[in-house]
């Protein structure tokens, strides 16, 4: 048997090490508090980035709660026929509806709000609508007396939630006496109320603050993540998979994987250039549309899909594919059975973490034209519509006061979203993970 | 030392080897190695780390297809048949050679359904008793009933190291297939599991042909009736059992078993 041929050179004897001695001691010293500094360091790292975010968090809450809530003042209607320009012997006919619909409530809307003697310049453009609504809920009303709220303008609003400073000189506080002085008579007689606005919630963009609503924009936001969903998910799991399990290794794997890494760190804003040049002007496709918004976002978010995707189908040990090969399962039988499902919690968090992205993007949405007012709740796939963070770039740009609480309102909205799809993300994460 | 070592004997070969060569790359792996495996027998591949016993194994059943680079030469053939004839279906292929590997492999899913699914790809049971019965005569031919028939639910990883691989043995048996690879089955298992795992190899002795890639000279001597010595990439020496081990005619041979090298 070999034995180490190396002949036996002489080896320097040396001194026990010391451990006791003045310099070993100011070394482990000085190591204790490299550690606490390190630590320090890192704690205070942690404090100064959460308090950046609880400053952000509270202005936006502090600005955006009010933003829920809406104004209104109550009058009493004399829904009288001949103001509205009503025949009420048609309205109880077959037409009876579509005559409502079509009715004079400008004149009547006039006329009730002279009992509000000098605050009769306060209510809302649109309170007439109300009116509106009522009758026609309730067409029995014709002719009748009725008590009902209808929303204020957007200055007599913002008095009632105390967002003027009162004290400042009237020039810079934003709001004419008169407007205080009605307000104060209509607080005198009681006939103000600050509750929830449905409208905020359910409604479209509007010119006005008090009758301007996210919904429109939610649901746009909602038609274009589907078709976003609809496009990348399917393009960016099946990139993955044949990239991992099917793709020659060689020059050509390695160029794609390179631009596809790339990809991923292009500006959104010039996947909007392509989506402006190729869908829009080559395709002729709508403008403003959720369909063009969601193939726009489905590239810009395919690479995240993809790189997600590949790393948790590289995450499958490759002895479960050889289990399944050695019993005869086919290639794609071996994608589709095993590798697929491993692979999911894992596709699924990078997608929904893609699409929360895509949630928040704008910028690819401006130059499609998605930076339209629309004062409309989108019919469908192709009909204009605005997304949520683009509602909020249109309300932060607007000079009317009423449109600052809407602005905070609109991202707590955005913000709740996308803390809801992050979090199923992760529970996603945790409920299928399999270990083995 | 080119002579061909002594291919098997006196019995119908199940398999059979060609002057098989196989490269990775531009690296041979194997050179010029041909063996006969017989039905009846449990026939051992040993050798040191890295002698190509592993790989020759999985050119039995074309494992190595899915190797990229990796290129076979030479004629193996199952039953007189071609393994790697154009005409040849991989799938079927696999079905008729199983395979159990190194490292314990069960499915994340289910105990039934890791027997189940072998036989569900292949279309075997045309109801849900047949493969109730299917799986239990799988189970109980791979000794593992006993231990399993209460928890045919559970997941397959959460059983111990040995009954994992007696899963994935009851997993190969049940597509009824003729040959059964083992590369390595006991080399993840505690020597109580690896015993298990022998008087299993020795029970199904006969009923399929059995080739075994060991690293474990012993295991061989007791499991085997057969024992092939690969070295750097060569078929050294193919012969019964009892004569490699009491009487090696080559050198190389007789230096590993008495532990020269390896």
């Amino acid at each position: 048997m070999a034995t180490l041929a190396a002949p036996a050179a002489p080896i320097a004897e040396r001194q026990p090490t010391d451990w006791t001695t003045q310099a070993m001691r100011s070394r482990i010293a000085a190591r204790y508090r490299a550690e606490r500094n390190f630590r320090r360091l890192g704690a205070a790292a942690l404090v100064i980035a959460a308090s950046f975010l609880a400053f952000l968090l509270f202005t936006i809450v502090r600005d955006g709660w009010t933003g829920f809530q809406r104004t209104e003042t109550r009058i009493e209607v004399q829904f009288d026929a001949a103001t509205l320009g009503v025949d009420p012997a048609a309205v109880a006919g077959p037409q009876g509806q579509a005559l409502l619909a079509r009715a004079d409530y400008q004149a009547l809307l006039l006329k009730a709000a002279e009992q509000l003697g000098p605050a009769d310049d306060t209510l809302s453009d649109a309170a007439w609508m109300e009116l509106r609504e009522a009758l026609m809920d309730n067409p029995a009303l014709l002719g009748k007396r009725a008590s009902l709220w209808v929303p204020v303008r957007s200055s007599i609003d913002l008095l009632a939630k105390g967002k003027y400073d009162l004290a400042a000189p009237a020039e810079s506080r934003g709001v004419t006496d008169r407007e205080v002085s009605d307000w104060r008579w209509l607080e005198g007689k009681g006939l103000l109320r600050t509750g929830f606005n449905t409208t905020f919630l359910f409604g479209a963009d509007s010119t006005e603050p008090e009758l301007a609503g996210i919904g429109g924009a939610a649901l746009g936001s909602l038609l274009t993540l589907a078709v976003t969903i609809a496009i990348a998910f399917p393009l960016g799991v099946f990139s993955a998979v044949w990239l991992e399990e099917f793709a020659p290794k060689g020059r050509l794997a390695d160029i794609i994987e390179l631009s596809i890494n790339n990809l991923a760190a292009v500006p959104s804003i010039i996947f909007g250039l392509l989506g402006l040049a190729f869908f829009l002007n080559f395709a002729g496709m709508p403008r403003s549309a959720p369909l063009v918004g969601g193939i726009t976002l489905a590239l810009m978010i395919m690479p995240v899909i993809v790189i997600a995707s590949r790393v948790a189908i590289k995450a499958v040990p490759p002895s479960i594919r050889d289990a399944a090969l050695g019993i005869g399962a086919s290639p794609i039988q071996v994608v589709f059975h095993h590798v697929l499902p491993l692979a999911l919690p894992g596709i699924m968090t990078g997608t929904i973490i893609g699409i929360a992205r895509a949630l928040g993007e704008t910028a690819p949405l401006l130059l499609i034209g998605m930076r339209a007012f629309v004062t409309d709740v989108p019919q469908g796939f192709t009909s204009p519509a605005t997304v949520l963070p683009m509602q909020v770039f249109l309300w932060s740009d607007d000079v009317q006061r009423g449109f600052v609480e809407k602005t905070s309102a609109a991202i707590m909205v955005l913000m709740l979203v996308l803390i809801a799809m992050n979090s199923l993300a992760i529970y996603l994460r945790n409920r299928f993970e399999r270990r083995w | 030392m080119n002579q061909n070592p002594a291919i098997g004997h006196n019995t119908v070969p199940k398999m059979t080897a060609r002057d098989v060569n196989v490269f990775y790359g531009q690296k041979q792996a194997i050179k010029n190695v041909s063996i006969d495996v017989s039905a009846e027998h449990v026939t051992a591949f040993i050798g040191p780390s890295g002698c190509g016993k592993s790989t020759f194994l999985r050119c039995l059943n074309r494992m190595n297809d899915t190797v990229d680079g990796a290129r076979v030469e030479g004629r193996i053939e199952l039953d007189g048949q071609d393994v790697y004839a154009s005409g040849m279906d991989v799938v079927q292929l696999r079905a008729r050679v199983g395979m159990v590997f190194q490292k314990p492999n069960p499915f994340p899913k289910s105990i039934y359904e890791n027997v189940a699914y072998g036989p569900r790809l292949h279309g075997l049971a045309r109801s849900k008793t047949d493969m109730d019965e299917i799986v239990e005569s799988a189970l109980k031919r791979a000794g593992l009933w006993d231990e399993a028939k209460d928890r045919l639910n559970e997941s397959g990883t959460a059983m111990s190291g040995g009954q994992q691989q007696r899963l994935c043995i009851a997993r190969a048996i049940a597509v009824d297939p003729e040959v059964i690879l083992m590369d390595e089955p006991c080399s993840a298992l505690d020597p109580i599991a690896t015993a298990r795992i022998e008087e299993l190899i020795d029970e199904l002795r006969g009923r399929y042909a059995i080739v075994i890639v060991t690293h474990n000279m012993q295991q061989a001597a007791r499991v085997s009736q057969k024992t092939a010595f690969f070295h750097l990439g060569t078929l050294v020496e193919y012969d019964d059992t009892s004569a490699i081990f009491t009487n090696p005619k080559a050198t190389r041979t007789k230096d590993y078993i008495t532990g020269r090298y390896g």
